[in-house]
């Protein structure tokens, strides 16, 4: 039996017995009692069930992230601070409530908690940043079939606006955004035992942000032991490291996207993080995980491979280093051996140094998993490329890194005639399947699409779209 | 006033079916459901799931006492199927647990064994095959045949349009309660009460009157929850039933999208023939609706799409004929729309054809044909507005449409791999069920002693606005404060034989029947306070803002002053109210009449970006004018607008509805069937409403809003084909739904994708594929310059 989780609930601390695995989903509507939180797809897809998990990092206040309850394995609120829709009810209705009620921005209501817990927490961050793309990122793990978004489009701008400049906890207590026991949680927090960093047991499911594995499996009736690698801080964080950089395994994507070390050296990165998921799940996806999960669409690993990363894998206390590029062997098959953990991925200096291009191509702009995507590295000096590194997802039974086609453009110069040598290569290299995600030709055509986008993208002045398709 | 309704839900308080406190010994059900799509059932292996611990019981057909058919238009599905599947999805028996994840479980451990034979697919080979449903019909104006001669110009053409997922939030669910002499309560998430009330009774053998169906609220419905819904609420009160136990069926995401019909996907066959004026003078199409396994609603489909296959249009040789084929698939059933989109997508086609071959614009097409009040419709009735032209006409206007084109030109000549591209989408949408008969609803209406008034209606709430609407009404016809106005749940011993909430029409029928009402009470009143008054003329006496006045001079009576007196009084102060909508009449021998008390009718401007290199677009900008008639809640009338276009838009890109050859549901998660998200667009939205009176309307005279809308998204796929045609002109780009960004580049492409299509069982990656030219050796599209 596992020890009893605590941590604080709303406005109370509680004390439960239920396993770590069961899906916090489940645990507030079966045990808690508190139905505010809706079932949409179970598969952190749809946001009706976004809850705020607040945490330490470092601040002298909590930081709260939104997260799909039913991809949230209980044992993961150990310490922390987990709010409810019930959790912001006060006898008013708080302003974001007041906004999408007065901007009728509700009609059938079954996502519309969610909504209230998306927009309560940008507004518990510091970001007041009004624009298109920053309100479409709030609501981006939302799914809505009413409104058609418009309205709620219209209630949050006003909303940020209004709220522009209030940011401290008491300001958002004074203004209502959250209840006044908002002002104690930091208290009652440090009262809390953190999670323990237990031993790896022996087989069981290892979970670290549980983006996959709790779409994958059931965690309702689970028997198996888990292991909540939450429970291992030294497996985060993201540092500057012989020149390159190192990501724990645990780094989120939402780290990716607002690191400052990756914001200076990968400027592009944070960028492309946002063709990526929905903002709650790229606070749980970890880097780690979409490696070991391996998914032959994987963006995270598609873009690492293109940067040449290297991993750190821990068994024991043996340490050993393998190219990513070694790491995938077969569909969903990595080179980990039996109770080996990835722990860290490291990016060699060279991948600060080089030109760096991400695309995708899926049926939802967002939100979606990928036809194809790709990643591609250059070190050019004057007009000709030294290095080259292309990585494609969605076009072989693994993340591929294209060997063939990368090699062929050392040393040539960017050139229309140049890429276009490399079509022929790049279809020998990939071999695409027919699914739900597109045609096999559908995915070799798009490939060399992809492959002129990052040209065409990266290098205006050299090459133009028109150069591959304009009538001679 | 914000409605009552949207505080409980932003403050996560609103109730849908499983939130309510659950009652003791509640038990939580699963549906085993048939793997393939067409076979004999042989047996169902029991033993596993009934072993599980947990797992209380599991139902079968055999387990029904009374009717296992049913079906609103023609019974013939069964609840559980007995002795044939006939799609994939199709319930087999139902698992009753401790919980819900145990259910679910031990459904899976059902053992099916079912001799497979061939599934059947495709509508037109199901009607080649004699499989369909009722009979092919027919609408006809004037003489096709005939017209054809006098035609300049004539087009033909095909259309492929794909199913649409209804992705309604809330699953559908229901929690069948036991009540005292074998009787049940039903709290469903239903769109039909009256329906699921009656099929519940005939299954269990029972009277409409032992069956209680109460429903909150629903969390989306869509269509999804008209006919649909009451096969869950079924099997629940089945395991009820047998059990005497409170059961609860909530289908998991999953089971819902495999389990649930969706909007009918069509082959249409169409031929339009214009003079040199670019009139229209005669329209030919030959709809193939699939139906999927069963009837379920797909005849009343079928109607509208035979009743819009004109759209917007005046033309004056017609030949529209439609049959419903039956086919191996989950039986398709209502969606926003009801057929008529379907219908209205074909004549669109037909006309983009048609002005590509001319090489004209396409709204030069459509502008020269626009319906104008009087013309007759396909189905003999005479349109009552000019609406269609107004909307039109304004949009033009005042949205700068020649600006807007001249600028796209200016865009396009400039941009080599992006193109921009414009649709105008007019809509004229006949409101009324077509079934004249279910065109009735029934309103209970209870003034309490304090002054407060409860409302029960026909009608259900599913975030249409509904209860807000039927509340300004009510208010507004007692003269009083909208606080004082509670609207209930829906529940059959309240309101008897409701009509489903579909169609638009709910806030007519159900407003309508309310007024009936409350028009009772206020007579009863007026007499009361003419007679207390000393003998005055009870015409004289109306109530406004709760004041009681008299040849509009207040009394200093308040309206809970008049309320006491007429309780002591002995007044009646409840009332049963009743509405039919006037004028409404169908000859079906002669397929003509007057189904529509009156038509919807608007026009939207669609601006899109295309990036022809990768194939995706952005939806730039809508603009439309939507004839409204006198809204009684603005804010909920955009929502319907803004929501339903969103619906429309999504139906038209990127909503997957994918089977494979076995009839499986590919897009099965929501990681494979995408709806619009909020990137989606449109970026920018402007909508303005027009007000055109109509002699049957609404109450107040405000108008049906639900399904129009979606039909503006239409103008998407014209709006990506013009764009398509800017990158690289051809004339035999598909009319194929929906256009995801894999269509749109492998349309641009398509020559590169022949080269690129590796024969099955070529070993990928080796030397066959190197052989094959790349795509520099002979440049694929060939752009206009």
């Amino acid at each position: 039996m596992a020890d009893p989780i605590q941590f604080l609930l709303n406005d109370r601390p509680v004390v439960t017995s239920q396993p770590p695995g069961l899906p916090v989903l489940d645990y507030l509507r079966q045990d808690a009692k508190l139905r505010g939180t809706k079932e949409g797809c179970r598969e952190g897809g749809c946001g009706a069930c976004t809850v705020l998990l607040g945490e330490w990092q470092g601040d002298d206040r909590p930081f709260y992230k939104p997260v799909t309850a039913c991809l949230l394995p209980l044992g993961e609120l150990q310490g922390k601070h987990l709010v409810t829709i019930e959790g912001l009810n006060q006898p008013q209705l708080s302003p974001v409530q007041q906004a999408i009620v007065d901007g009728g921005a509700t009609q059938c209501g079954f996502c519309t908690p969610g909504m209230v817990m998306a927009v309560t927490s940008q507004l518990l961050s510091a970001d007041r940043c009004a624009d298109d793309r920053a309100i479409a990122r709030i609501l981006s793990g939302n799914l809505c079939r009413c409104t058609g978004y418009a309205a709620l489009k219209r209630a949050v701008r006003d909303l940020l606006q209004r709220f522009q400049g209030i940011t401290d906890l008491a300001g958002l207590v004074d203004q209502g955004v959250v209840p006044a026991y908002f002002l104690d949680v930091p208290q009652q927090l440090a009262r809390l035992p953190v999670a323990a960093a237990p031993a790896p047991p022996q087989g069981g499911l290892w979970v670290a942000g549980g983006t996959e594995v709790y779409v994958e499996t059931d965690l309702r009736l689970n028997q198996q032991p888990i292991y909540l690698l939450c429970g291992l801080p030294h497996l985060r964080g993201i540092q500057a490291e012989g020149g390159g950089i190192r990501l724990g395994a645990l780094t989120t994507f939402a780290d990716l996207e607002t690191h400052p070390l990756i914001r200076q050296y990968l400027p592009a990165i944070p960028e492309f993080m946002a063709q990526i998921a929905s903002w709650p799940i790229r606070t749980r996806a970890t880097v780690g995980g979409n490696l070991v999960a391996a998914s032959p669409i994987a963006d995270v690993a598609v873009l690492l491979l293109a940067l040449d990363a290297q991993l750190v894998l821990q068994q024991g206390t043996q340490q050993r280093s393998l190219a990513l590029r070694e790491f995938f062997r077969a569909y969903k098959l990595t080179a980990l051996q039996p109770e080996e953990v990835l722990i860290a991925v490291v990016l060699p200096p060279q991948a600060l140094r080089q030109h760096l291009h991400f695309e995708k191509v899926a049926k939802r702009k967002t939100l979606d998993c990928a036809s194809v995507n790709s990643a591609i590295a250059l070190q050019v000096e004057g007009n000709v490329i030294q290095q080259a590194s292309l990585a494609m997802g969605g076009v072989a039974p693994i993340p591929l890194f294209l060997q063939t086609t990368s090699a062929y453009f050392r040393g040539k110069p960017i050139t229309p005639d140049v890429l276009t040598g490399a079509f022929p290569l790049l279809q020998t290299e990939i071999s695409p399947i027919s699914d739900v995600r597109g045609s096999a030709a559908y995915k070799r055509l798009l490939a060399r699409q992809l492959l002129i986008a990052h040209f065409t993208t990266l290098f205006p002045d050299h090459l133009q779209v028109r150069d591959f398709y304009a009538v001679s | 006033m914000p409605s009552v309704d949207a505080i409980s839900h932003v403050r996560g308080t609103s109730q849908y079916v499983d939130d309510a406190l659950p009652p003791s010994g509640l038990l939580q059900a699963a549906v085993v459901a048939s793997p393939l799509a067409h076979g004999t059932l042989r047996s169902l292996d029991l033993q596993a799931a009934r072993a599980q611990a947990g797992v209380v019981a599991v139902f079968t057909a055999a387990d029904i006492p009374g009717q296992n058919c049913w079906g609103t238009i023609i019974a013939d599905q069964p609840l559980l199927a007995a002795t044939d599947v006939q799609y994939v999805g199709q319930p087999l028996a139902v698992v009753v647990g401790q919980s819900r994840a145990i259910a679910q479980a031990a459904a899976q451990q059902v053992q099916v064994d079912i001799d497979p034979l061939p599934p059947l697919l495709d509508p037109r080979e199901a009607y080649r095959r004699g499989q369909i449903i009722g009979q092919p019909r027919s609408f006809a104006l004037g003489d096709v045949e005939q017209a054809w001669a006098d035609c300049d110009t004539i087009v033909t053409g095909q259309c492929d349009l794909g199913g649409q997922e209804h992705l309604y939030l809330e699953t559908q669910r229901c929690r069948a309660i036991p009540l005292e002499g074998g009787d049940l309560r039903l709290e469903s998430a239903t769109q039909n009460p009256y329906g699921t009330q009656r099929t519940v009774a005939q299954m269990l053998g029972l009277a409409c009157h032992d069956i209680e169906v109460e429903v909150k609220r629903l969390g989306g419905g869509f269509g999804g929850k008209e006919e649909q819904a009451t096969l869950w609420a079924a099997l629940a009160a089945l395991a009820t039933w047998h059990l005497q136990q409170p059961v609860e069926l909530v289908l998991s995401r999953q089971d819902d999208l495999r389990m649930t019909g969706k909007r009918h996907p069509y082959l249409s066959e169409f031929k339009l023939g214009l003079n040199r004026a670019g009139k229209m003078l005669a329209y030919e199409v030959q709809h193939y609706q699939n139906a999927g396994a069963y009837a379920d609603l797909s005849p009343a489909v079928l109607e509208r799409t035979l009743c819009h296959s004109t759209n917007a249009y005046a033309i004056p040789n017609v030949r529209i004929t439609a049959v419903s084929c039956r086919t191996n698939l989950l039986p398709s059933t209502a969606l926003r729309g009801f057929g008529g989109p379907q219908g209205m997508f074909v004549i669109e086609s037909a006309i983009a054809q048609a002005a590509e071959q001319l090489g004209v614009p396409k709204e030069e097409l459509q502008a020269n044909n626009l319906l104008r009040a009087g013309d007759t419709l396909p189905y003999g009735q005479r349109l009552s507005t000019d609406s269609v032209r107004q909307t039109w006409e304004q949009v033009c206007q005042t949205y700068h449409f020649a600006r807007r084109r001249k600028a796209v030109a200016i865009y396009n000549a400039s941009q080599f791999e992006r193109k921009k591209g414009l649709a105008l989408m007019p809509i004229c949408f006949g409101i009324s069920f077509s079934q004249t008969f279910l065109n009735q609803a029934g309103a209970l209406v209870h003034v309490y002693g304090d002054g407060s008034v409860s409302v029960s209606t026909g009608g259900v709430e599913m975030g249409q606005g509904l209860r807000p609407k039927i509340a300004q009404i009510a208010a507004r016809a007692f003269g009083i404060d909208e606080q004082q106005i509670k609207i209930e749940s829906t529940n059959t011993t309240r309101v008897a034989n409701m009509s489903p909430s579909a169609a638009s029409v709910t806030t007519d029928l159900n407003g309508h029947a309310t007024l009936a009402a409350i028009a009772q009470i206020l007579v009863r009143l007026r007499v009361l306070a003419a007679q207390e008054l000393g003998g005055l003329d009870p015409n004289q006496v109306a109530i406004a803002q709760e004041q009681v006045l008299y040849g509009h001079e207040p009394t200093g009576w308040t309206w809970q002053q008049l309320v006491a007196k007429a309780a002591l009084a002995r007044v009646d102060l409840s009332a049963h109210g009743f509405y039919a909508t006037p004028g409404l009449e169908f000859d079906h021998q002669r397929e003509r009449g007057h189904p529509f008390a009156y038509h919807v009718c608007g026009t939207a401007l669609i601006e899109v970006t295309l990036d022809c290199l990768r194939g995706t677009y952005e939806i730039d900008a809508v603009r439309l004018v939507h004839d409204l008639g006198r809204s009684v809640q603005p804010q909920v009338d955009r929502g319907q607008v803004e929501g339903g276009l969103v619906q429309g838009l999504g139906w038209m890109t990127i909503e997957d509805l994918r089977f494979n050859e076995k009839g499986q549901l590919l897009s099965k998660d929501l990681s494979t069937y995408k709806i619009p998200d909020v990137f989606f667009g449109p970026q920018t939205l402007e909508i303005q409403f027009i007000e055109t009176p109509e002699k049957v309307s609404g109450p107040y005279s405000s108008k049906a809003v639900g399904e129009p809308p979606l039909m503006y998204g239409l103008g998407v796929f014209f709006a990506l084909r013009e764009a398509m045609q800017a990158f690289r002109q051809r004339p035999d780009y598909a009319f194929k739904l929906p256009l995801m960004p894999e269509q749109v580049l492998c349309e641009l492409y398509r020559e590169a994708v022949e080269r690129l299509t590796i024969p099955e069982g070529l070993d990928h990656g080796q030397t066959t594929v190197e052989s094959l030219p790349g795509a520099h050796s002979s440049p694929a599209p060939l752009p206009q310059r």
